[in-house]
Parts: structure tokens; sequence; C-alpha cells
């Protein structure tokens, strides 16, 4: 009798997903990001691709056809995602795959597209992973590396006269990868430095009151952040009421994004050295323009870097299009090989050797202005001096 | 010195609001015996109340009168969640409830987004209680010593309500034994109505209690209920003290391994939880379950029986059709049906135990996982053929159901349920902290079939002789002797032992048969997906089988299959919409309500009303 059942509902499943998309004068794009899990990341980063595709569409759309979005919820599971993945380019006809936050479900999905042979754009994953350790063909992605924002903390770190340094990051692949970046480039650079304590919170689970005791006890002279979103908050909260940051350089990965500086208002950490987008600084030039037309679009909302993001994943697919000339697997293959986009950010370009973008990153000081949290004294810097040699990048990836 | 004390100072502050919301679901448990899962949802709706209350509200006074009436207004929708949706469904089978209270997850979670929206809210600090005082030269949040001091009144308060009011004696009654509450006059509606409005609102002052530590963000529910389950079971189904015991040793362990082992803190709480229930099965301050729970609760399951002609070619057609899928339908079809075969082998080996067996698994996930990750592993390592590795994969959840078995069949009912937890969480954790050999949270990837699988329709047709092979095997144990024997434990323990029958030896091997073809399920998983990450693990995953399993009918035969079809297809249709969890977990809600013998139970029982089956023999 359970057989029959089974199969009663499997067909029944059947008959209503089969009911097809023939309206086909698109080109789609699936895009696949944890809506749910991880709204307070994922919705920022879908408005900034509904601006994209409007003004793409607007200005023609690309060759000739408007460009859609497929936007689905994987509910952050990386099997709901494969599957997701699969439904959009088997039978939503989607061109390639695009999205995701979460750095396992982006490996999911590349690993899949190289089994597949799906082109997959990795918008905001963190793991370097994916272009590097298990980078493959028909993998690419957008976000900064995080290697790269690591380093250039690094740099300015062995600037002071620090020694003893704290770490304090997610117990993930992430936050391992993003201090271990951070360690590598400083002892380079500073050989002398000493990393008296690491400090491991789950991540989202972080007990702050205990970290920032197991921190203070270390008495180090400067302090790595890697953490964010509610364990930032719950870290500097308690740091700061137990006078954990005085007298002590901070370094923040990520801190200065408005998405993780924003919920802590007044509180935000004042004089910690940062990466993170500060959109209230722009004065003028496409940066500016963006944050503009982003305000002007979602009156009720200020651009975060997740905005900025989506906005210049979709204008990469966009260009990759235009480029390839077609939607053939081969052809946007080719196109991608040293793609070059015009971004808010300024020109920046998808690599040949590790198929990674050339996405720079701001970083400042962080102050607290208007009861906000903000970055002043930024720059934008490019992310080619902090890249690690060909060679490294070579050894790390797998042969083709 | 003063680094020790600080710490000790941290640790029984951050047990403040755990031991709230913890104490809460004891309650509701040793009353009602419902496992609500829901509870971390109660306790994000709390911390999101305070938060709107305290930015109307000013001043201390502002404060603290928020955090009460955030415990009030959760409280009242505790009552709301029980009169609408548990009430309907006490007279189902035991622990169906909890499938109610998962959709009720789903909805909270959705209408908090809506409601709130999705950023992150921190919460206020506490008026006049914002900077630190130095004990021993260490400074100590003056808000951590209020709630240090607060939490014993709370404990009081609810002592003196259990130990000294006339409602609490009733409440006691109730934990012991309800059924003689009940027949002594005793109108059981409202008692449990009470205990749920108690055990809420203390989830909800839980909630708005941490606020100035911390904030409310849509993770909380499902971050803390892990360590909720972990404090009530440690002090015992039901007891209060054992609760605050136990939530003051969890959070000081947790504070000192935050200093000396920062990497492993998951895996801490998950070998106290083991190491307690391996001594005392029954938590710190929990009572044996009492032995006159005798013979199974509700109306008796149906005598089972080979499908007749009608049913086997039923069978061979809807087979047949499965088998021409590839060419009729699209690929992606091909897709759908691999996962849902993969899901319905899952629930199946978890309805073999918990069904047939008696014995309620919450942490079924573990064999599923780690048959998983046992091939995953493997491959990654040695390199080993994927057709091996496949094989690996059932048999390595066995040898793990076989270890875990040994421990978990001495216990019974929940606390059976609570130590397949521990163990699950314990595999879980190790997974995800032992980052050098599973790659935690990044998972191992690249664990494809070999070339001749490889393609779409070849792993679909692979999945389906495996899978359905899979399930007939243990459609077919059930009409073996193991399957009759099994039976006669979960009927009468006693009864059966006296017969001669092993009972130990006959769960055990039921245990390992489950864990093996949960693993076989997860096996398939792997290639399917070509990769494997810590998630396959977790308690959701226990969770999403065990809840098909309740909602295809936990008295039939097929139930586990049918439930995991229907709950994977609506899955599949509803994700594509925007508020999709609310609507599921409205269906999820409805279906409860309707049909609260599941799917399966409620149709057969429709056709016996209206003659298209027969009747049994003892109903009439």
């Amino acid at each position: 009798m359970k057989q029959i059942k089974t199969l009663v509902a499997a067909a029944t499943a059947l008959l209503s997903v089969t009911g097809s998309s023939l309206a086909a004068d698109t080109i789609k794009i699936g895009e696949i990001n944890h809506y749910k899990r991880l709204a307070a990341f994922a919705e920022p980063y879908k408005k900034g691709i509904e601006l994209a595709v409007e003004e793409i569409n607007s200005d023609g759309g690309v060759l000739g056809k408007p460009l859609e979005f497929i936007f689905r919820d994987d509910n952050g599971k990386p099997g709901e995602a494969i599957k997701i993945a699969e439904e959009l380019m088997t039978r939503d006809g989607a061109v390639m795959l695009t999205g995701t936050i979460l750095s396992n479900i982006g490996l999911a999905i590349s690993s899949m597209a190289a089994e597949k042979g799906y082109i997959y754009l990795a918008a905001e994953p963190l793991a370097d992973a994916l272009v590097w350790q298990s980078g493959n063909p028909y993998t690419f992605r957008l976000r900064t590396s995080t290697y790269v924002q690591a380093a250039m903390l690094a740099e300015e770190a062995a600037k002071t006269d620090a020694i003893r340094y704290a770490t304090i990051a997610p117990n993930y692949a992430y936050g391992t990868a993003a201090v271990e970046a951070f360690k590598t480039n400083l002892k380079k650079l500073k050989p002398e430095v000493e990393f008296v304590a690491e400090q491991w919170p789950a991540l989202f689970k972080i007990d702050a009151g205990a970290e920032v005791q197991a921190l203070e006890a270390a008495k180090p002279d400067a302090i790595y952040n890697v953490t964010f979103g509610t364990d930032l908050q719950k870290l500097v909260r308690d740091g700061t009421t137990r006078g954990l940051f005085e007298g002590r350089k901070v370094y923040g990965l990520l801190t200065g994004e408005p998405e993780y500086l924003d919920p802590l208002a007044d509180e935000a950490p004042e004089g910690w050295f940062v990466t993170g987008y500060p959109w209230y600084g722009f004065e003028s030039g496409p940066e500016k323009e963006f944050v503009d037309a982003y305000m002007a679009a979602f009156p009720d909302e200020t651009p975060k870097i997740g905005s900025l993001v989506g906005y210049m994943t979709a204008k990469s697919i966009a260009a990759l299009i235009t480029k390839a000339g077609s939607t053939e697997t081969d052809a946007l293959l080719e196109a991608f090989k040293g793609l070059k986009v015009d971004t808010p950010m300024g020109e920046i370009s998808y690599r040949e050797l590790d198929h990674q973008s050339t996405m720079g990153a701001y970083v400042g000081t962080t102050a607290v202005k208007d009861g906000k949290g903000v970055m002043v004294d930024w720059e934008y810097k490019a992310p080619g001096d902090y890249m690690p040699s060909e060679e490294e990048i070579k050894a790390m990836r797998p042969a083709e | 010195m003063g680094f020790f004390v600080a710490q000790l100072l941290t640790g029984l502050a951050n047990a403040a609001a755990l031991f709230l919301v913890a104490s809460g679901l004891s309650l509701i448990f040793g009353v009602t015996r419902i496992v609500n899962f829901a509870h971390g949802s109660l306790y994000m709706l709390g911390a999101y109340f305070g938060i709107t209350l305290m930015n109307i509200l000013p001043g201390a006074f502002g404060f603290w009168g928020s955090i009460v009436l955030s415990g009030l207004i959760v409280g009242l929708i505790g009552v709301i969640i029980e009169m609408f949706v548990l009430r309907p469904v006490y007279r189902a089978p035991e622990l169906f409830q909890l499938v109610a209270t998962f959709g009720v997850i789903l909805v909270i979670q959705d209408l908090a987004l809506l409601i709130w929206g999705a950023e992150d809210q921190l919460g206020p600090r506490a008026p006049g209680l914002k900077s630190v005082v130095r004990i021993l030269g260490e400074p100590v949040p003056q808000y951590d010593l209020a709630l240090i001091a607060i939490t014993p009144f709370i404990l009081l308060g609810l002592w003196w309500l259990i130990a000294k009011t006339r409602i609490g004696i009733l409440v006691r009654a109730a934990t012991q034994d309800r059924e003689m509450v009940g027949a002594l006059g005793v109108n059981q509606s409202w008692l449990f109505t009470g205990v749920f409005f108690l055990g809420s609102a203390l989830a909800g002052l839980g909630g708005a209690i941490q606020l100035p530590k911390g904030g409310a963000d849509l993770l909380m529910d499902l971050n803390i209920i892990s360590a909720v389950f972990v404090v009530v079971v440690i002090g015992g189904m039901g007891s209060i003290p054992g609760a605050f015991v136990a939530s003051v040793l969890i959070s000081v362990l947790n504070v000192f391994g935050v200093s000396y082992i920062p990497q492993s803190t998951l895996v801490l709480m998950y070998v106290v939880m083991a190491v307690v229930l391996l001594i005392r099965p029954y938590g710190l301050f929990g009572r044996e379950e009492k032995a006159g729970e005798h013979g199974q609760v509700g109306e008796p399951d149906r005598p089972i029986r080979p499908a007749g002609l009608v049913g086997r070619s039923f069978v061979a057609v809807l087979l047949i059709g499965l088998a021409a899928v590839p060419f009729l339908f699209s690929n992606f079809s091909q897709v759908l049906i691999t996962d849902i075969i993969i899901a319905c082998l899952f629930a199946a080996s978890l309805q073999f135990i918990l069904s047939t067996g008696g014995l309620v698994s919450f942490g079924h996930a573990a064999y599923f996982g780690g048959g998983a990750y046992a091939a995953a592993l493997l491959v990654s390592y040695t390199e080993t053929p994927m057709e091996l590795a496949f094989l690996f994969a059932p048999l390595a959840a066995g040898l793990l159901a076989i270890v875990f078995g040994w421990f978990c069949i001495r216990l019974s009912g929940v606390y059976f349920a609570m130590l397949t937890l521990a163990f699950s969480q314990l595999i879980w954790s190790l997974v995800f902290q032992w980052y050098d050999l599973t790659g935690g949270d990044d998972g191992l990837v690249n664990i494809w079939p070999s070339e001749w699988l490889s393609g779409t329709t070849t792993y679909y047709y692979f999945t389906l002789i495996v899978g359905v092979g899979g399930i007939i095997l243990l459609r077919h144990l059930n009409h073996a002797p193991l399957g009759y024997t099994l039976r006669a434990t979960r009927d009468s323990a006693r009864q059966a032992e006296a017969t001669g029958i092993n009972v130990n030896v006959v769960q055990w091997t039921a245990f390992a048969v489950a864990g093996a073809l949960a693993g076989l399920a997860g096996g398939l998983f792997v290639f399917s997906k070509g990769s494997i990450f810590p998630n396959e693990l977790e308690i959701g995953k226990s969770f999403d089988a065990l809840i098909v399993v309740f909602l295809g009918g936990v008295k039939t035969l097929s139930g586990g299959v049918v439930g995991a079809a229907f709950m994977e297809t609506i899955k599949d249709w509803l994700t594509r919409l925007e508020y999709w969890r609310l609507i599921l977990g409205l269906v999820i809600i409805g279906v409860v309500i309707i049909a609260p013998d599941g799917i399966v139970g409620s149709l057969r029982k429709v056709s016996e009303k209206i003659g298209l089956r027969r009747t049994e023999e003892f109903m009439k």
C-alpha cells in the first residue's frame, strides 16, 4: 500500500510541475538565495538586482531581449539549493546560475555546476575556497576575496607598534580562513607579532560575556574581529561595557558594512579599522549615482553592501551575455575570460587565473555621527596588491 | 581568583534567560506531555515584543514594565496556540502534537518577518544598569548582577506556585498522573491552558529579559531550542529546580569552555548531556516514567497483513508508471522524484522503529547524515570507488546505530528520545567543529557517482531500485518474525519478556536496521547532490522525519512514505511563493486538525466508514 501512495503523490507532483513555462522571450537567470533564512542580508541584495535589471531592461535589455531573474528560496539548505538549481536550468530555461550568501551553499552549487556543466556566478559567498582550493572551470565569484580584505587590515595593523594580538572569529570555515589570512599577512609584514589568544564562538551563538573575559585575560595589544551580525552586536555591547576595547586597536573584517554597523546605532564601536561600505560618504561619480538611484527606487531604504553586490551581479551578467553574443554555455565561458564590467566601484574584471572578480574594498575607521555608526577617513583599495601570487593560486586550484 | 569569580558570575547571568525558557518548556511537558518545538519561537516573540514596548514606554519603569508585559502577551499567544491548535489534537496518538507545534514555528517565523522586518534589532540597555561593578578587580556588568539577583526570585515564585497553591497541587498531580486528575473531576482543558499560559509567559519573559545582553533577530528561535532541550533533559523533564540547576551547569560550563577549549564549545554541551543521561537516565531531578503506562496509548493498532491482490497490482502499475517517468517527463521531474524517494526511504526507516517498535527517536538524522558522511569521507580521503563508498554508507550508519543503540535501548519513552537526540547532536557538533577532517560548515564537495551512473536518468533508476527496494524490505520486515517480536516488545515489554523474547536484543536489532536503512538513504542523497554538509545531521533533519511519519500516520505501515511524499511535494510547490513558510505552517496545522490519525490513518477511517474497507474484527 505504501508504495502506491508514494506513487500517487509523486504522480500528482509530476502533473503539476510539468506545466511548462513557454514564454521564452526573456533571458532567464536562476538566482538562488536564503531569502527567508538570512532575510537581513538577502533582501537588500535582491533589491540591488531588481534595480540593475530595471536599468538594463529600460536600455533595451541584452541581445535585444529583456533580462529576467528567477528568485528562488533554498531555506538555507544546500540539498534544497541543488534541487532548485537543477530545476532552474532544466525546466525554467535559465541560462546560468547565480546567488547565495552562505559559503557552504555556494560550494555545493559550484560543485554541481562543474559536474553538470552549468555556469555559476557566486555572488556573495565569503569562502575563498570557491575560486581557490575548490575552484572549477564553471564557477566565477564576484565578492571581494576574504583573503584580500584580511590582508588590507593586516597591512594597517603592521603600521602600529602592537605586538600581542588576540583574534575572535565565528567557528566555521569562513572564520578560520579569515584568521589564517590575517595571521599570514601580518607575520609576513611584521614577524615579531604574537597571537596570544584565539576565540571561536559558534556562529550566531556567541556567549559575549565569556568571550570578552577570555580576550581580556590574554591582555592583547590589539584585537582582530571577524564576528558579524548578532554576534558582533553582543560582542560590541559586552566589550564596551567591560572596557575591553579601551586603549586597544581593533581590526574588524566586514564590521563597517551597513548590514552590521546600522543595527548598533549609537553604540557602534569607535576607532576600529574596518572594511565596509561608506555609501554616505560618496560625493560624486558612479558610486554616488548608484546610491542615489537606489534611494530613489527604494525610498525607505539605505543601501547595504548586499545591495551593491546584487547590483554588480546583475550588471556583470548583462555584460557577460552582451560580450558572448549568445546564451550558449561555451560562448559564455569564453566571454567570462577577462570580462570587464562597469560598476559603481569602477571597472572590474574577472581574472582568467582564478575566476575571481577584481572587486575591491573600502577601508576606514569607525566613528559615531548623529547617533549612527559610520566609517570615516575611508578609501577604496583595489585587490591587486593583496592577492596571493599567481604561483600560490595555481598551486591551490585543482588542475583543470 | 578574580577572573574565576568573574567567569562564574557571567555563567550565572547567562543562565537566567535559559532557565526561564527551559522551565516553561519543562512545565508544559510535565503536565501536557507535549514536546513544544515552538518554545523557541515564543522566546523570540518575547524579545520582539520587549523591544517594541521598550521603545514606547520610557524610563526604568517602562523597561521593567515592558519585560513583564511581553511575558503576559506571549503567555496569551501561548493560550491561543493551545486552544486553537493543540486542543483539537489531544486525543491523537502520543507525541502527535509536536507536528502541530512545528507548524506553529513556521507561521511565527513568517509573521515575525512581516511585522518586524528582516534587520537584526539591538536590545535597549537597562536604565540605571549600564556600567560595571568591579569585583576583585574584574569588571562585571551591573545588568548581569541584576539578572543573578532576579533569577532566584523567579525560581522561588515558581516553587511557591507549584508547592503551595491549589493550582500547583493540580499541576503536580497532573504531572504524575493526568488520567487520575481528570477522573477526580478536575477540568483538564483549563488546567492545560493555564499551564500553557505560564510556560509561554516564561519563554516570553526569557526573551525580553535577555534584551540588554543581545537583541531580537529572526534566527533566535532555532538557535536557543537545542540548548533548551539540553537543559530540560539534564534537569529532568518536568522539574523546575532541575531546569534551574541544569541551566546554571550548562551556562557556567560554557563560560569555562570558552576560555579553555574555545573551538569545541558546541561539543561540550552534548557530551555533558550524554554523560548525565548515561548515569542518570531521567535527568538530575527527573522521575522515572511510571510503569503504569502499559500497552499503547489511545486506539489500538490495526493488525497488519500483506497487501491484497488489488494493492499489489496497484503498486505494480505505479512502479511501471515511475519507471516510465524519464520517457514522459522533464529532467527535473526525475530530480524531484529522486529527492522524494530518498525522503520516503529515510522516513520509512524511522517509521520502522517508531511505529513498529514504539521507540521514538529524536536523532534519526545521525544515521542519515552519518551514512552520507561515511561515504563522502571515503571518497574524499581514500578515493574509494563510488560503488564501494555507497555500500559503506548503510554499513557505517548501521554500525553507528549499533553503538548508540546499545546505550539508548536501555531507556524508554521520552528519555530514549532524548538520548538519541543527545547522540545525534554529538555527532553533529563533532562534524561541525572537526574542521580538519570534515570541512566543518563548508562540508565535503565533489562526491559524484561513477561515470556509468552519473546521468540524471541513470541515477534516477538507481534511486528508484535501491530506494523502493529499501522501502519494500522494511515493509517485509514488518511481516517477518523480527517485525512481530518488535511489535510484541512495543505493546508489552513485560509480556514479551515473559514469553521468552529478548526485548533488548530485538529492539537493538531493529534500531540497527533502521539506522542502516537511513544510512542507505544518506548514501543515495550524497551522490545525488554531490556534496554533504552538517545540516543533514541537524536536529531539524531528525524532526523532518518525525513530522512526516506523524503526518502520514504513525499507526500505519505506509504513513512515513506517504507523509514524506506529501511534504516534499507541497514544499516544492510552496517555496516558490513569498510567504511560503506561513502557508506551509498553516497547511501542516490544518492537516493535523482535520486528520488527527495522520493522512493514511484518517483516509483509512473514512473508507471504513463509507464501507470501502472492511472494519476490523475488534472494532465491531
